[in-house]
């Protein structure tokens, strides 16, 4: 830490650490000095001049947001002078902004709004006729309001400088100036969103959001994304019901001021048509509208008739479905139907990185640690597309402590902008390559490796020996596609595994079918799915075995089904989800969809149609089951329900798992995401959406982007 | 060519050649001592140069009037980066002309004298940011720089130095504000032209990301000069701390307006009297402006007075670039100060709030006033807008146009009221009926 200098606050002796700017030591000291081009992480602008403090020994005032503190150096924040300026200023900022609060979406969220009302004039001296520009939609869905802007060029600096695609500049000159994108008339970049949430007025504004509501009328239910894997907190603005807005407006959870387009605006899914919102049942071969309790009894008859007799049972669980309702499903199975017949779509292989990482501690690295690692190495995987979470990290990372980032993989990808070293190796030849990096990952003091589905099996065993073989501290993160891809593995939807990576042996069962096996039984007699798709990919090879589908829509394995019983989306039920990096955090229940019903609950209810007794279908009472069982899940409570993210371990000893070569990702890129994907029309109506990024095709087309699983 | 007539009472350093038949022509400077001064300069340490520099008491010629040989030795020496020369020909202060002479007429001068400022702090490359209005000039200055490539003057191994020197032209794309220095290397290195936060100043963060050395065309172009006859026979020239001389561009309401070369701390009646003929058609002197739009007017009983940067500071105004404006007893304040803060809201950036939202406001205000549609309480408020604005902008653009304005509504507050009254009299012809 740098030396610690004291100076004087408003008559506050203070001491902070050289270099830190006047307006954060007296935000630590609690003493407010307004901003609005000052944010924290993002380059010095000094353009508002709304921060401006008097500085004895100085003949003007000073920005507080560029000025280091000094020692022996007397500010004050509340003088008249400065007030003057405060008032001063607003009362410009004001002459060319519309007063259209009342109907202005940022109305009661408003930073202008607030300062005004804290610094401002009580009237305006302004009689003359104010600048105006027309609004303008840059995209479906960011529409831009010049007239509004206040030119504090946060949209500029977070798109460039956090995002790194640089889509924002600032055209024309003087008062006519105004953000514009850089490509031409609209936008075409990652459509984060980043750009709205900035803003502290409500020049951007969202186009799924806009003049739906004002913020005091919702509820804002902070919970996890359902998307990938990174697991970002995602604030759903929730009004009877329903989500009409998503957004991360108290900064909390791993991702801070982070969302991805998914986070921000893929949450439509949860009332989009076609949306299940009753128990079908095949009736002379149709799917028929039934209750649940006809439905749940035909289930229930139907299992118990095939486990008296001994019947084949296939179980495909999901990436979606919480860590509870995983837990209760492997559980259901392995104890009522007495199977180990049950798997999911594995997209990353964690089972052999938790196998070659047994007994060590601090090897899996955190959301967190991919902001403070001095060095990372990204092997197989477009990071900015697939895990945009993990991306923002390492490169805010590199902005702000100069991380060294290298990367290795078989095209173009966006950490080719900031990486130390690039190295373009197809897949299978990444070991080559990896040499070729080995003198200079030897010289970094400490490593995160992050590694894509190519790197499955031996190649990850390889991998960890690469990564000892540096003689350094190195954390890996296998990377995994769906919000709850981690919490699958680890709570044993798997055929060979139990929770917590235990051999089925342990618990006296022989391991049971894989995902293939399942679907290429010929004498299956029941096949249960939760939460995916496999039949989008795969024929099932038994036509006559009874199918159960639990989703949210009629896809097509649930067009094969016997019933189909609709479920909850993540949005609308409780629970815990495990991210990419292994930390556990909360699901809260924000909308409320008729008819359907969380899996847990449709599983409780199944069990006891078959009068079978495997506890209370409530998460935390099954979260409770998990950490008895889980030991890496044994992390405190508080954090997870007080809205943290609770670290996980490696195992200690080893995870006897085959079949990595069913690892196979879906390679999602920013807009796409499964079936869920689907079924969002904020992420199809993206102009970037149609299997293209910044115009060009980089990814199979849509058809072949579906991946095998889907879910909640 | 020049456009007016030379007064006898000129002292003429650099403009010496301004009379000369092709004197923006290479044998023309040659016969005329051209390039000796930058072989002198090879022969010397950086140090010594400084140190002829600092006894020139040569003042920036910009308009700040900072210490030339003083920004010379901020400039590091030790570093691995490379260094550069940036000639500020970006001349935009309404009321100044004077570097677009120089460049027109003598740019080999300019050129020698980047040349001695590359030699001293360790540079290998220069360039002359010339304002975008001036398209001829950098044909002309285009054409000295191949003339001085085609002697061998530059480029590789400078007269057998072993040290090589290049330099570009590059000209701004219109903007008042790339005449500030943070702007005019954003504009130089291919960004838009707004001000850059400051410390680190160029001379150790300049541009792309070097230390840098930026002086203005007038700045550079004494610098051969000053060698030649040495730092303390040019600082003899002018008052002390202010060294030599400097082009006074003389505008307004006088008989022989043009661009003279006169020492510093000359009397500013006797330029109007003696050097420029007297005030047009024998009318009283009202006011002047001393060192472009931007500094504060002076009022006629002010203006017994040397001209120089100390004795300008002393009366709250600004020497400034040089840019005389002399306003006789028929000139509108009212009018003049609108259209001073037309300037500054056309040409404000908009980077920062006070300059961006203050010049608009004020401009409306002074239009509207102008107009006829004055209410009283607008003075008042005229002058606490301006005062809003000063000390508080980005750059000194807010200043700029903060200052002047300040000026016109204290020192000439009963024109204002004049005006009001005038506008508002219903007998009066100069009220607008629509």
């Amino acid at each position: 830490m740098a030396d610690l200098v004291t100076f004087t606050i408003d008559g506050r002796q203070l001491q902070a650490p050289a270099g830190t700017l006047v307006i954060n030591a007296a935000k630590k000291a609690g003493i407010e000095i307004p901003a609005f081009c000052y944010y924290d992480g993002l380059a010095l602008q000094a353009a508002c001049r709304m921060c401006l403090v008097e500085i004895e020994k100085m003949p003007k005032l000073q920005p507080s947001c560029t000025m280091p503190v000094a020692e022996g150096m007397v500010v004050h924040t509340d003088s008249e002078q400065v007030k003057g300026a405060r008032k001063g200023m607003l009362e410009f900022l004001l002459t060319n902004h519309p007063l259209d609060c009342p109907v202005c979406d940022k109305g009661g969220e408003c930073e202008l709004q607030d300062m005004t009302f804290r610094y401002g004039a009580a009237e305006s001296r302004f009689v003359e006729i104010k600048v105006h520009e027309d609004e303008k939609q840059w995209s479906p869905v960011v529409y831009y309001d010049p007239a509004r802007c206040i030119l504090c060029y946060r949209c500029v600096r977070i798109c460039d400088e956090g995002l790194g695609v640089n889509a924002l500049s600032i055209g024309n000159r003087g008062v006519h100036s105004e953000i514009i994108p850089n490509n031409s008339d609209h936008l075409n970049c990652d459509e984060c969103g980043a750009c709205i949430d900035i803003c502290p007025v409500g020049a951007l504004t969202s186009g799924a959001y806009r003049y739906k509501t004002r913020p005091w009328e919702m509820d804002h239910v902070g919970t996890i994304c359902t998307h990938c894997s990174n697991g970002c907190k995602t604030t759903l603005g929730v009004r009877n019901g329903e989500i009409i807005r998503g957004n991360n407006r108290d900064r909390s959870g791993v991702n801070g001021e982070f969302l991805c387009v998914k986070g921000r605006y893929a949450f439509d899914f949860t009332k989009a048509p076609g949306r299940l919102e009753t128990p079908l049942m095949r009736v002379n071969g149709k799917l028929q509208p039934v209750s649940w309790a006809q439905a749940l009894a035909a289930v229930g008859q139907k299992f118990s008739e095939i486990k008296q007799r001994n019947g084949k049972f296939g179980i495909i669980g999901s990436n979606h479905t919480t860590n509870e309702e995983n837990f209760y499903l492997q559980k259901f199975a392995r104890h009522v139907l007495g199977t180990s017949n049950i798997d999911h779509h594995r997209t990353g292989d964690i089972t052999t990185l938790m196998d070659a990482l047994q007994g060590r501690e601090n090897a899996l690295a955190t959301v967190g640690d991919l902001y403070t690692t001095k060095a990372a190495l990204i092997v197989d995987n477009d990071l900015a597309q697939q895990q945009p979470l993990l991306a923002f990290q390492l490169r805010a990372n590199w902005r702000h402590h100069k991380a060294n980032v290298y990367a290795v993989t078989p095209g173009p990808v966006r950490e080719d902008q900031y990486a130390k070293k690039i190295v373009r190796a197809a897949e299978g030849q990444e070991f080559e390559a990896l040499e070729s990096l080995r003198d200079q990952l030897q010289a970094e003091e400490e490593l995160v490796i992050l590694f894509g589905d190519p790197i499955k099996g031996d190649a990850v065993r390889k991998l960890v020996a690469f990564g000892d073989s540096l003689g350094k501290p190195v954390k890996y993160v296998c990377l995994v596609d769906y919000s709850n891809s981690r919490g699958a593995a680890d709570m044993g939807l798997l055929p060979d595994l139990l929770p917590g990576y235990r051999s089925v042996r342990d618990a006296g069962l022989e391991p049971g079918l894989a995902y293939d096996e399942i679907l290429n039984s010929s004498d299956l007699d029941a096949l249960w799915v939760i939460g995916a798709n496999p039949l989008s990919r795969h024929e099932l090879v038994a036509a006559n075995a009874f199918v159960v589908v639990q989703d949210l829509f009629l896809t097509e394995t649930a067009q094969r089904a016997d019933i189909v019983l609709p479920a909850s989306s993540a949005y609308e039920k409780e629970g815990t989800v495990t991210n990419v990096c292994g930390e556990v955090q909360q699901l809260k229940r924000a909308a409320r969809v008729m008819g359907s019903k969380p899996d847990l609950e449709i599983i409780g209810l199944i069990s006891k149609e078959m009068k079978a007794n495997i506890g209370i279908w409530k998460s935390s009472k099954v979260l409770n089951e998990i950490r008895a069982e889980v030991s890496s899940y044994r992390f405190p409570l508080i954090v997870v329900e007080s809205g943290g993210a609770a670290a996980t371990n490696p195992v200690n000893g080893p995870v006897p798992s085959t079949r990595s070569d069913l690892v196979q990702s879906a390679r999602n890129n920013l807009f796409h995401s499964g079936t869920l994907g689907r079924h969002c029309s904020t992420l199809k109506a993206v102009v970037e959406a149609p299997g293209t990024i910044y115009g060009e095709l980089v990814n199979e087309p849509e058809e072949a982007l579906e991946p095998s699983t889907t879910q909640q | 060519m020049i456009y007016n007539e030379p007064s006898p009472l000129e002292v003429k350093v650099i403009s010496q050649r301004f009379t000369l038949p092709n004197s923006a022509a290479i044998d023309t400077y040659l016969a005329t001592d051209g390039y000796l001064a930058v072989k002198k300069a090879l022969g010397m340490t950086p140090e010594a140069i400084i140190d002829e520099m600092k006894a020139s008491n040569l003042r920036g010629r910009g308009g700040a009037g900072f210490p030339t040989g003083m920004k010379w030795s901020f400039v590091p020496r030790k570093t691995d980066k490379p260094r550069y020369i940036i000639c500020n020909s970006d001349e935009s202060e309404p009321g100044t002309c004077k570097d677009r002479l120089l460049m027109e007429n003598d740019p080999h001068q300019l050129l020698e004298g980047m040349m001695i400022a590359g030699w001293t702090v360790g540079s290998n490359k220069g360039y002359v940011f010339i304002r975008g209005e001036y398209r001829y000039l950098i044909d002309i200055v285009d054409r000295a720089i191949a003339e001085a490539y085609e002697r061998g003057f530059l480029g590789k191994n400078v007269f057998g130095s072993g040290w090589d020197f290049d330099i570009y032209t590059h000209t701004g794309a219109g903007a008042y504000e790339c005449g500030e220095e943070s702007a005019l290397l954003e504009s130089l290195e291919g960004k838009r032209g707004i001000p850059r936060l400051k410390p680190p100043f160029p001379a150790v963060v300049g541009a792309w990301q070097s230390p840098t050395l930026l002086n203005n065309c007038e700045t550079f172009s004494a610098v051969p000069a000053i060698l030649r006859m040495g730092g303390p026979a040019y600082a003899e020239l002018g008052t002390p701390k202010n060294g030599g001389t400097r082009l006074f561009c003389i505008s307004g309401h006088v008989n022989k307006p043009g661009v003279y070369e006169l020492p510093l701390g000359f009397n500013l009646l006797r330029m109007i009297d003696e050097v420029c003929g007297g005030m047009r058609n024998g009318k009283k002197l009202k006011a002047v402006i001393p060192g472009g739009s931007s500094s504060p007017v002076l009022k006629a009983q002010e203006c017994d007075v040397p001209m120089d940067f100390d004795s300008m500071a002393k009366l709250k105004t600004m020497a400034g670039s040089g840019g005389v404006v002399v306003l006789d007893e028929d000139t509108d304040i009212v009018q003049l100060a609108m259209r001073t803060m037309k300037f500054y809201q056309h040409e404000s950036c908009g980077w920062c709030i006070p300059c961006r939202e203050g010049t608009t406001w004020l401009k409306k205000i002074l239009d509207r006033f102008h107009e006829g549609d004055g209410r009283s309480e607008d003075i008042p408020l005229i002058g606490e807008l301006a005062r809003n604005m000063l000390g508080r902008t980005f750059c000194a653009l807010g200043d700029a146009a903060a200052m002047p304005t300040i000026g016109f509504i204290e020192k000439f507050r009963d024109e204002f009221e004049a005006h009001l009254l005038k506008t508002q009299d219903p007998q009066s012809p100069e009220l607008i009926v629509l």
